[in-house]
């Protein structure tokens, strides 16, 4: 296990993100935890799907949601998931600059997608007084879309101090899988808000 | 650093030591230790129980205690006891196992320890705070939430630190196993203790989750006045008990299969004979893990989930008898034919035989729904479940700590005194459970502060009571050993049963911290065993001797923990007054602190140089 | 020499008949002496999972001990190397298999039973009675007849009726071990059990869910008595006169004291329907006080003046002012003479 740590990138061909055994046990360590994820977000969704009904005469779904701006969440989560694809490309081309500029560019996303949900949240209390406390749909509806967006401050926070930390660096072996086991990350959330999208909103508004 | 420190280290810098080291087998030996503390705790509590049911509208103790110790008792055993003197175990032994030089997260590792140990602190202050939560260790709704005072909060923090802890634990172990394997270990090379973790740590990162939710759901209705169990304003308190037993009873798998895995490398060992049918039991393993997610409803068979769902469950259930069965057969038939020696570990383990049938024998019982309407929530399912608990756990993990504990700490147990606790224990064990089946069908349900006079239920209880008392001078006998061991025990050697077959037997005991100076190549199921028949002493290694890459210790997971905790403080307090809010930003300060100074700053550990090995003996 | 033989077998037989019958606990509270549909239901399967695994624990213990008593390790063969065997499919198949076919012995009577025992369509033409579980005492409303009851539940013999099982608070379990298995009684949903009773008789009944402190002392009675006796019975209950004077004097004071200590906003008598605290109705010929003491005078009292002490946690307790001996004593004395019905718990079994 003995490893050179000169940690250059130069000489390697390999992917930089699973060079070093550290970077694999990462990459795989995040793909277990995000399995667990999985059975965490399942568990909520199931949860959200036996009370969704139980508005216990406060609002119901199909007058609190509207399309239009879940929709334009959606596509600034996806948006920023396919701009981490594109910094994982310069990362393996190692070219740290543009890895930087589009790990910049969907962070902002994140930042944007995050407004929104506070602004849909505030709404929701202030114009129909639908807090978490409401009814069992209220407690469930915040509970699992509030989760989502927890995941989302942690990824943006994590996100913005590898930005920083390594800004003036540069791409090494040593923070290569870091960035790596970010954007995996940053996919999941984005697969989970689809099934949000999906079940929460176009399902709560048909129903 | 250096490698043998022989100069004698202060108090303070041993301690220091144990809190910032990220060693693999300290970190075991500190679970199983902290493990053995609550173990202790939670037996003392089902001393107490036992007391208050020795004969019948007894009150020794008030009712709300009672209900007190059984929800302490139940919670403690599994989440505090038996759970880390398990992943203790796995901790200490796997990586050896593997031929590993470490676990694939130190740092995690570490981690993972402190929350599981400061989760059983902050459940336990309950005691001293106000009173311990009271609604039963499966804590149901709407119970627990209207249960006044703190206790149940503590539950839900002590559980929930705990349990990231365990899940953190378990990611470590799975990583470890699928990439740090040595030269030559393939996956059906692997001994059966090792597939077991495996499997394990598979259940633990499928099935913690679903408890964490719960606990989310449980700790904003009681804290933050969501209505998730409020039928009042919608909620449904059948929820809880659905995502408490999908964690639940993969639980029990994750505290029996460890345990089977103990006994597969026991029974081989002391009958100098190769484990039967090796891949039928990884095989049998991964179909009771399997099965042990579908089968969750049967512990809400008389919820009233319907005559579909019942009987779903209830066949999926005893289909779990199959492979459990193999598993019986196949240590019987590695035994069959061997020579067999029978020491402590192997009285332990021949005990599990007979007992953990008699378990799983009620169990299939359990699992015919109808008789369940009368069997559930009664002293039967006590019987049960502690026959599998105690009589497979607790056995295994008695009978690991007997066959490791040379490994673990150096120096081979008291025989006579392992024989003597053994016997006592066992006896004890029989009469404290078995009976408590009849009394279940005799009328007796479950969580009975007192049973009632001429209701046929006294000697029962009686014989019940005595029972616990001959398991509590078993422990004793068996702490006596511990404390006499580690006085005037002998030094072990690697190989002290002189028959081990894998590969932890080959490294000195207890092991450098680097566990291998050379990673040895694997050539087959029990490497060490092969070796040993090729008439050479010592496993052949795979590559030169090279400067060897270790962790550094860090003092970051314990304050990490640190922070948890006081934020728990935190959330419990602010219902009584919202100033305590602060405590969760303090406490969520020092965490994320900590993690932003782990994320940022560079650890690449450091090397023990090969001049340094070269002096050290073999 | 041979009738002292013959004494000694008597006797042994005896005891061990005694033994046995000791071991099944006490009538009308064991589930292993059923005298109902359901207990009986699940003691079928019972006997046939227990002929099933005690046959597959003599064969596990039969190799067990050939294993210990041939296989130890003998003087002198310290360094013997037994023979790798790694397995023998033949054996492992056999092992597989026969558990399988004994699994499906068990599955199969098992589920035709669940089906059966979930059966509800002969509930339109049965009793109903739609029960709640309290924090600690357990509610009857008999559907469509205005009957309310609490604690003893009364049942015609050899008749299905069907229970219609709730919670008002939180969780707890309705089991009458001799007559059927338990259902949960659940808050947000009604779980719906028949009960059919073979036998005349008092029945055990147990809360089997943990519910508080007083979980254990939640018990309440099933009165199972004949068809004429419990037509009868609805009758009478049918027909109380909740404003009824008494005869003698005590228990006109305490009819005065249970109305001016407001009694009555939890306790009902009759068929009103305020159930915040057990309905009194017939509670001359109740089967226990509280659930758990003797039907006495001096229990009576004994309970009103410090219910705390009796049944921890329970929802009296300083809902009223407290009580001095003697206006305890005047209630007791109106609440026992409370007879409104010739079908008592001693008809059952007569």
């Amino acid at each position: 296990m003995s490893q050179d740590h000169s940690l250059n990138l130069k000489n390697s061909h390999e992917d930089p993100a699973k060079a070093t055994m550290e970077g694999k046990n990462k990459f795989l360590g995040l793909w277990f935890f995000l399995g667990g994820e999985t059975v965490l977000f399942a568990s909520f969704f199931a949860t959200y799907l036996s009370l969704r009904e139980s508005t216990a005469g406060g609002p119901t779904s199909q007058e609190l949601f509207g399309l239009e701006l879940v929709f334009i969440m959606t596509v600034l989560l996806l948006t920023s998931s396919l701009t981490s694809v594109y910094a994982i490309y310069h990362m393996k081309n190692n070219n740290f600059k543009k890895m930087q500029l589009w790990f910049g560019i969907t962070a902002l996303l994140g930042i944007a997608f995050l407004a929104c949900e506070i602004y849909e949240f505030a709404h929701y209390i202030i114009e129909y007084e639908f807090t978490f406390r409401s009814s069992a749909f209220g407690s469930a509806f915040y509970t699992l879309v509030g989760f989502h967006g927890g995941h989302v401050v942690f990824g943006l926070s994590w996100l913005i101090s590898l930005m920083v930390r390594n800004a003036k660096r540069g791409l090494s072996l040593y923070n290569a899988p870091k960035y790596n086991t970010f954007a995996i990350y940053w996919h999941f959330i984005d697969v989970v808000w689809v099934f949000i999208f999906t079940v929460v909103y176009l399902m709560g508004m048909v129903s | 650093m250096s490698l043998a420190s022989t100069q004698k280290k202060s108090f303070g810098a041993v301690l220091w030591d144990y809190l910032t080291t990220v060693d693999h087998k300290k970190l075991g030996n500190m679970y199983i230790v902290a493990g053995a503390f609550f173990f202790i705790l939670g037996g003392i509590e089902a001393l107490v129980i036992r007391i208050q049911l020795m004969k019948p509208e007894n009150d020794f103790i008030s009712a709300g205690l009672y209900n007190e110790m059984i929800t302490m008792h139940g919670t403690t055993m599994i989440f505090f006891a038996a759970m880390p003197i398990l992943l203790g175990l796995m901790n200490a032994i796997m990586p050896l196992q593997i031929g590993a030089r470490d676990v694939a997260f130190p740092f995690l590792n570490s981690l993972g320890f402190w929350l599981f140990l400061f989760g059983g602190i902050m459940l336990n202050l309950s005691w001293f705070l106000g009173g311990a939560p009271d609604a039963g260790w499966t804590a149901y709704t709407p119970l627990s939430t209207q249960s006044p005072g703190h206790g149940v909060d503590f539950y839900v923090m002590g559980l929930q630190l705990s349990g990231a802890g365990t899940l953190i634990g378990g990611i470590n172990f799975l990583v470890t196993i699928v990439t740090m394997r040595g030269p030559g270990m393939t996956y059906m090379r692997m001994p059966l203790f090792t597939w077991t973790t495996f499997i394990a740590s598979i259940l633990i990162l499928f099935a913690f989750p679903a408890l964490t939710v719960g606990l989310f759901l449980l700790m904003f209705d009681r804290m933050f006045g969501s209505a998730f169990f409020d039928v009042a304003l919608g909620g449904n308190s059948i929820i809880w008990q659905h995502l408490f037993w999908i964690f639940g009873h993969p639980e029990v798998y994750i505290l029996i299969l460890p345990a089977f895995g103990i006994f597969s490398e026991i029974f081989p060992v002391f009958s100098k004979k190769r484990l039967f049918g090796y891949s039928s039991m990884v095989f049998a393993t991964f179909m009771i893990a399997f099965l042990g997610f579908m089968v969750w409803a049967h512990h809400m068979l008389t919820v009233g989930l319907g005559p579909v769902a019942n009987s779903i469950f209830a066949v999926a259930t005893m289909a779990i008898a199959v492979p459990t069965g193999i598993k019986i057969f196949n240590w019987l038939a590695t035994m069959w034919g061997g020579s067999i020696r029978i020491n402590s570990a192997m009285l332990w383990s021949l005990a599990f035989i007979p007992s953990f049938t008699i378990g799983g024998m009620t169990g299939v019982m359990l699992a015919t729904a109808t008789a369940d309407y009368q069997y559930h929530d009664t002293y039967f399912v006590i019987g049960h479940f502690h026959y599998v608990i105690v009589g497979g756990t607790l056995f295994g993990i008695l009978a690991g700590l007997h066959y490791w504990w040379p490994k673990l700490f150096g120096k081979v147990l008291h025989e006579g005194m392992g024989k003597i606790a053994f016997w006592i224990f066992f006896i004890g064990f029989h009469l404290t459970f078995f009976v408590q089946h009849f009394l279940g069908l005799m009328g007796m349900p479950r969580r009975y502060w007192v049973f009632l006079e001429n209701q046929g239920l006294d000697t029962g209880n009686l014989v019940s009571t005595i029972g616990a008392f001959l398991m509590t001078i078993g422990t004793i006998i068996f702490i006596i050993n511990i404390v006499y061991t580690s006085i005037k025990g002998e030094k072990a050697s690697a190989d002290p049963w002189g028959t081990g077959r894998t590969l932890e037997w080959a490294v000195s005991s207890p092991p450098p911290e680097y566990n291998f100076k050379k990673l040895p190549l694997v050539r087959g199921l029990d490497a060490y065993w092969i070796e040993k028949m090729d008439g050479n002493d010592k496993m052949t290694p795979a590559e030169p001797l090279v400067d060897i890459h270790m962790p550094n210790g860090s003092i970051l997971p314990v304050t990490m923990t640190i922070g948890f905790f006081i934020a728990s403080f935190g959330f419990i307090y602010q219902v009584d007054n919202k100033s305590w809010l602060a405590l969760v930003f303090i406490g969520f300060a020092i965490a994320l602190g900590s993690m932003l100074i782990r994320s940022l700053k560079d650890d690449h550990g450091y090397h023990i140089h090969k001049e340094d090995l070269e002096r050290e003996a073999d | 020499m041979s009738r002292w033989m013959g004494k000694l077998k008597v006797f042994v037989l005896l005891s061990f008949a005694a033994l046995v019958l000791s071991a099944c606990g006490k009538e009308n509270l064991t589930a292993l002496d059923p005298k109902g549909y359901g207990a009986q239901d699940a003691m079928n399967i019972m006997v046939l999972s227990i002929i099933v695994m005690v046959s597959v624990f003599i064969i596990v213990m039969l190799i067990y001990t050939i294993v210990l008593i041939r296989f130890r390790q003998k003087k002198g063969q310290e360094d013997y190397i037994p023979k790798q065997v790694e397995g023998n499919h033949t054996l492992e198949i056999v092992w597989t298999a026969i558990p399988i076919l004994l699994v499906l012995v068990l599955a199969v009577p098992t589920v035709i039973s669940v089906f059966d025992l979930a059966d509800t369509t002969e509930a339109s033409s049965s009793v109903n009675v739609e029960v709640t579980g309290n924090q600690y005492w357990w509610h009857f409303n008999y559907e469509g007849e205005e009957i309310q009851t609490s604690q003893d539940l009364y049942i015609p013999v050899n008749q299905k009726v069907y229970l219609d099982i709730q919670s008002s608070d939180v969780i707890h379990s309705f089991w009458v071990p001799t007559i059927s298995g338990k259902i949960d009684a659940n808050p947000e949903n009604v779980n719906t059990m028949f009960i059919e009773a073979y036998e005349e008789g008092v029945y055990w009944g147990k809360c089997a869910e943990l519910c508080g402190p007083s979980h254990s002392l939640m018990d309440f009675k099933v009165v199972v008595v004949s068809q004429e006796e419990f037509d009868a019975w609805v009758e009478d209950m049918k027909n109380v006169d909740a404003e009824e004077v008494p005869q003698d004097a005590v228990a006109q004071e305490g009819k005065e004291l249970f109305e001016a200590n407001n009694c009555m906003a939890c306790h009902a008598i009759g068929s009103s329907p305020v159930a915040t605290g057990p309905n009194l109705t017939n509670y001359a010929n109740r089967t226990s006080i509280a659930g758990i003491l003797e039907p006495s005078k001096e229990n009576m009292v004994e309970w009103l003046m410090d219910p705390e002490s009796i049944k921890p946690g329970n929802k009296m307790t300083g809902n009223y002012p407290s009580l001095s001996e003697d206006e305890a004593s005047s209630i007791a004395e109106y609440l026992m003479q409370l007879d409104h019905s010739e079908t008592t718990p001693d008809s059952a079994g007569n």
